[in-house]
């Protein structure tokens, strides 16, 4: 359904822009129909700016993106939008402050759907319930009268008014509490198995996206650096940062153990001279990986990684 | 050996329609030695809770109960007392680490300001001794917060935070902004704070239990202004007798299970406003087991196990 | 009542807010005396109407003798020329909060488009529009006045207001257009966009109605800051041709030597007035800051 092909985007610093940081590097994955893919990685891995681009709040520097394959910059944003939809992390931001929530809707039929009003407020009270709210909790309130758990299922159930084929949901659960995260996370998957729901499910929490999603691509400065189906990627990390998350990672099911991550004392930024860019904090690297070009290799069926001393 | 010792500790906010109560009675106690974990979701009180014991500000007000550090009662203490024992006694690593910096002074700046207003004496050997700890070099006194990576910024409040060696630290979200790797290896460094008793004692906060497991000796749940839960680690995690802690710890993925296979549930509904709390158990319109007494009365404290108790109505001994 | 008021918090503060409350009484009643200024000069030289036997008053004209000092003739008493000082008090006023008025509005609202545009579209624009606003920044604002002043054949209030609007808008502009840019990236911005609303929809109807109490709060420095550049105007000789305003006075006494004469009616209420005017004006804007930001508010 979705297809990123050698996706790059780079902000350029400063007016004449000479250094530019790459925010995505040549990234190119597939999401199939009615699929979760949970897009993984740490701050400036670039899976928000991914999101973004997906969603054509921003402009790729090079690479393409297809939708039902064709490129989404030839959508006008009427067709686009009634197909590609997003929620974000802040709840609270997401919501001007000043209206009520029933704006949000009223801007989706004015702008994309443009049904008569009956119909569309029916539509909308049906796809509140279908998220477990009731409509007289979220019609005619203020967001600041409703939870982040309520106003993030609000936000869901727009996309379903629209009748989105895919969502990008970024971060979407962060920001709740433990209590009421699961339960969002559980409509996700359930909008997935009863209308085809795509979903692009970008997190920092590797269990959240162990628990729900198909594909699991994770993401390192910019670079994938493994990818694959769920299950394989988590019981059979290859590439050593994905191994390095998967410890760090907290549990009740055993305690830590000592880092054999090298952290060095980091300078302010840190300047890629090419090969891997895992390799200054790689426990197990060689000179090999400096000269590492970051493609992804097979690993088996449908689980692919990037490390040089793979096969080793 | 008891460090901290609160009793019935009551902190509310003043506002234009009432005052909301956001520590209604709340008692524990914390050990030379151990780490208190506390953990709670939004709205149960723990930033109030750190802020009332460092920094009180209006429109905060300290509306019952005693906090005793060391035989001495805190909460009778005026501004400029409280200021002596800030940094001393008891001390904060905040959340966000830009706000323990100030942006306009160097980090040596910042140390020897701290040190200087307690009137101690801090050689260059031990700052630069602690830094190493933490895995900074001593070019990091030269530099600004804001040449600093997040990383670096959190670790260097860790050091500046623990320069006087407190008998109390408390650690308020300090992992919640970081990623996972630079978590883990953060609190790694905290804990050798601990073993080398740089710091008696610690007080850590956080809403991700797995976070708690992983270095708390003893757990403290709290809800809506009041504790539920409180007892070892292991035994609260392991089997969790308050119906919001099993709710809570159920309701986590942690990594060992999928949704094809089973469905997490998490707890519906949200917590009670504190402007007017209910007469009963706070948790009562979201408890599975939850009886009309529950909705009435306040649950007593009841003793489940060595050390460990529960405030509840429907637990059996 | 009151409850209607504890809903809208931010009213309640502004009403108990004794800065806030104090300041507006204070410009409540300028603009008052202001509005009822040919009344009470009637009231005044009721005397000289039934003496004279005109209907129309000219605060211009020397209707007295001159250098008298204050008394029941004469409210104010009367300047080197004859001319009553009360009654060119209270029409100065008139033309001094009209400038402010405009200038400051036309300022405003030069500011706020630039601003806005600037903030929001990004890339080129925003270069450049803010390379023109850096570059009105550096330029002395007063030399501009006094330049385009000097050359204008006839000077009035109007044209008076709208030269200070025309070059008093950068600073507004750098404060919308960094209001603009932080709104921009909340996300309820991205969220309107992925619904296909219009830009200009989205900048007046998700980003503006943000910005009103900010607006609202720039608008009276900007109605201050009008007033004094135009007194600054008036005091070098380039204010309004004819008429009379507060600006205009104060050079005049200073010209005639109203410190020297003792001439303390002359000199002493034109500056107090405009000096008082615009302390208000900056009362209300403190006021106003701490009713809309709750952590300021005092409980």
């Amino acid at each position: 359904m979705i297809r990123l092909e050698n996706l790059t985007k780079i902000y350029s610093t400063g007016v004449v822009g000479r250094r530019g940081i790459v925010a995505v590097d040549s990234v190119s994955f597939k999401i199939k129909i009615g699929e979760i893919v949970s897009l993984v990685g740490e701050s400036g891995s670039g899976k928000t700016t991914i999101g973004k681009l997906i969603l054509r709040l921003i402009k790729p520097t090079s690479g393409k993106i297809y939708f039902l394959d064709r490129e989404i910059s030839s959508y006008k944003p009427l067709e686009y939008y009634r197909n590609v939809q997003g929620v974000f992390q802040d709840p609270f931001s997401s919501f001007n402050p000043i209206y009520k929530v029933d704006r949000i809707f009223e801007n989706v039929n004015r702008y994309l759907l443009n049904l008569p009003r009956s119909e569309f407020w029916g539509k909308v009270e049906e796809s509140l319930k279908s998220v477990g709210l009731n409509p007289r909790d979220v019609l005619g309130k203020y967001p600041h009268q409703m939870s982040g758990g309520q106003l993030q299922r609000t936000l869901i159930a727009r996309a379903l008014v629209i009748g989105a084929k895919f969502l990008v949901a970024d971060e979407i659960i962060s920001m709740l509490d433990a209590s009421t995260r699961v339960d969002v996370l559980n409509i996700l998957g359930d909008l997935r198995d009863s209308i085809g729901l795509g979903i692009l499910f970008v997190t920092h929490d590797l269990s959240l996206g162990y628990y729900i999603s198909d594909t699991t691509v994770i993401m390192y400065r910019g670079s994938v650096v493994e990818m694959g189906d769920t299950e394989k990627v988590f019981k059979n990390p290859v590439h050593p940062y994905t191994k390095m998350l998967l410890e760090a990672v907290p549990t009740f099911k055993k305690k830590w153990e000592p880092s054999k991550e090298m952290f060095k004392i980091e300078s302010g930024s840190l300047i890629f001279r090419g090969g891997c860019k895992y390799y200054s904090r790689c426990p197990f690297r060689r000179d090999v990986c400096k000269e590492f070009d970051g493609n992804l290799s097979e690993v088996e069926e449908n689980h692919w990684a990037a490390c040089a001393l793979f096969g080793r | 050996m008891d460090i901290l010792k609160v009793n019935d500790l009551k902190v509310y906010y003043k506002t234009l329609r009432g005052s909301v109560k956001a520590i209604d009675g709340v008692t524990f106690t914390i050990r030379k030695g151990e780490v208190l974990g506390i953990a709670g979701e939004s709205g149960c009180g723990k930033s109030t809770l750190v802020n009332f014991f460092v920094l009180p500000k209006e429109p905060m007000y300290h509306a019952g109960g005693s906090v005793i550090l060391e035989d001495i009662d805190i909460t009778k203490l005026s501004k400029n007392e409280l200021r002596k024992i800030r940094y001393e006694k008891i001390s904060i690593i905040p959340q966000y680490s830009m706000d323990a910096l100030s942006p306009t002074k160097k980090i040596k700046v910042i140390i020897k300001d701290i040190i200087r207003e307690h009137g101690k004496h801090v050689d260059h050997t031990l700052i630069e001794e602690r830094l190493s700890m933490v895995n900074l070099s001593k070019k990091v006194l030269d530099m600004y917060p804001v040449e600093l990576s997040g990383g670096m910024r959190q670790r260097a409040t860790m050091v500046v935070s623990t320069l006087l060696n407190p008998k109390v630290l408390i650690a308020d979200e300090i992992t919640s902004a970081l990623d996972v790797s630079t978590q883990k290896f953060v609190i790694e460094m905290l804990m050798g704070f601990m073993d080398r008793k740089i710091v008696d004692s610690m007080i850590f906060i956080t809403h991700d239990l797995s976070i708690l497991y992983q270095i708390a000796t003893r757990v403290m749940v709290l809800y809506a202004g009041k504790v539920v839960e409180i007892g070892p680690m292991e035994e609260v995690i392991k089997s969790p007798v308050h119906p919001y802690t099993k709710a809570l710890v159920y309701s986590l993925p942690e990594m060992n299970v999928r949704f094809k296979e089973k469905r997490l549930k998490g707890i519906p509904g949200h917590p009670p406003h504190l402007l007017n709390p209910p007469a009963g158990c706070r948790f009562h319109d979201r408890c599975p087991v939850a009886r009309e007494r529950c909705q009435e009365e306040e649950p007593p404290l009841v003793k489940v196990g060595e050390d460990h108790y529960v405030y509840c109505w429907e637990v059996k001994v | 009542m009151k409850e209607w008021l504890k809903k809208h918090d931010t009213i309640y503060f502004m009403l108990t807010n004794k800065r806030f409350v104090g300041g507006m009484i204070f410009i409540v009643a300028m603009v008052l005396i202001a509005i009822l200024g040919p009344w009470l000069a009637r009231l005044e030289l009721n005397w000289y109407l039934e003496e004279s036997g005109t209907k129309n008053l000219d605060p211009t004209a020397n209707i007295g003798i001159p250098y008298s000092p204050p008394s029941s003739r004469h409210w104010l008493g009367t300047n080197s020329f004859g001319q009553d000082v009360f009654m060119q008090l209270v029409f100065g006023l008139r033309s001094s909060l009209l400038i402010g008025i405009i200038g400051g509005g036309l300022a405003t609202l030069i500011g706020l488009i630039v601003g806005f545009v600037s903030g929001y579209s990004g890339g080129m624009m925003d270069e450049l529009l803010m390379m023109l606003t850096n570059i009105m920044l550096v330029i002395p604002t007063m030399a501009v006045l006094i330049i385009i002043a000097a050359y204008l054949p006839y000077r009035g209030v109007l044209i008076e207001s709208i030269i200070i609007g025309l070059t008093g808008w950068p600073w507004t502009a750098r404060a919308v257009r960094s209001e603009t840019l932080s709104l921009k990236s909340r996300d309820f911005v991205h969220l309107a966009r992925i619904s296909a609303v219009k830009p200009l929809r989205i900048i007046f109807g998700e980003i503006a109605p943000n910005m009103l109490s900010y607006v609202f709060m720039v608008f009276i420095l900007q109605f201050g800051g009008s007033i004094l550049a135009a007194v600054g105007l008036d005091f070098i000789g380039l204010g309004p041709t004819r008429g009379t305003s507060l600006g205009l006075m104060l050079q005049q006494a200073v010209l005639w030597n109203a410190i020297q004469l003792g001439m303390w009616w002359w000199i002493i209420p034109p500056g107090a007035i405009i000096t008082a005017i615009v302390a208000a004006l900056y009362t209300v804007n403190t006021g106003l800051d701490e009713a809309f930001n709750p952590k300021l508010r005092e409980m």
